[in-house]
């Protein structure tokens, strides 16, 4: 599939594994979408920390949740370690509005802040 | 000189943006690139396939054309359309601009190509297609020589 999700309320982690492309996206787009509107859910954590690509497309999925967590006063949180896919979140101008960790554990221990 | 050339086409689903990555790095892994170079090369690809699904075929039923060629340590790849065309392709890559804002698209496709690879051209004719043509040149495969 790509990605799997997992709820540790506040917080909906979305794992992703191979490849970020639009394809992927369009998929991931819907189910994180739809577990996010339930109860008690403030705060997505993306783990691009399996990735061995992502394109534009996944700076667009991040971009269209980051507008989502906002309108429930949430936050977004990314994990990379790829140096490749850090690259592209530089270009993006992301790390201005969202914070990078390396890890689940960091980024929840600083959403809890 | 060694050239190598190689043609493939598809149909425009979004399945086939990861065949055509993996298909453009089988075809560079023979000039030998660098993890990174092979990251930039599958990314830049990507970026244009997508392009020619989403805005030049707008989700349609269409045929998608990847060229690549190798001559000596330089490898060419060209994405063709026969979609709707660009009205404006200086608007289009600017950065961050995009047609498509409903569908989350974070305008950085062009950008990324230009980026990644060493030169980018790009054709275009409205209701004609577009024609996206971009170089890089592995620098391994110098070291070798």
């Amino acid at each position: 599939m790509g990605f799997t999700l997992e709820v540790k309320k506040p917080n909906l982690i979305v794992h992703f594994y191979g490849e970020l492309d639009h394809h992927i996206t369009e998929k991931a787009r819907l189910s994180i979408d739809q577990k996010y509107l339930e109860n008690d859910i403030k705060n997505i954590i993306l783990d691009l920390s399996q990735l061995t690509l992502m394109d534009s497309s996944g700076i667009g999925l991040i971009m269209g949740r980051y507008k989502n967590v906002i309108s429930k006063n949430g936050k977004i949180a990314l994990i990379s370690s790829n140096v490749y896919i850090d690259r592209l979140i530089k270009m993006s101008g992301l790390l201005k509005i969202i914070n990078v960790y390396s890890n689940v554990d960091q980024a929840i221990t600083n959403l809890e802040r | 000189m060694d050239k190598n050339y190689m043609k493939l086409e598809f149909l425009s689903r979004s399945n086939n943006e990861s065949f055509a990555r993996v298909v453009v790095a089988a075809f560079a892994s023979q000039l030998d690139p660098t993890l990174e170079e092979l990251s930039d090369i599958k990314t830049a690809v990507s970026e244009a396939v997508t392009n020619a699904i989403i805005h030049g075929y707008e989700y349609g039923e269409g045929t998608v054309i990847l060229e690549a060629t190798i001559e000596d340590n330089v490898i060419e790849i060209v994405v063709i359309d026969k979609g709707k065309g660009i009205g404006d392709i200086k608007q289009a890559m600017e950065p961050f601009y995009t047609s498509k804002p409903d569908l989350e698209r974070s305008g950085m496709g062009f950008t990324v190509m230009e980026t990644f690879m060493d030169d980018l051209q790009v054709e275009s004719e409205k209701d004609v297609g577009t024609k996206v043509i971009m170089r890089k040149k592995i620098n391994r495969s110098i070291d070798k020589e």
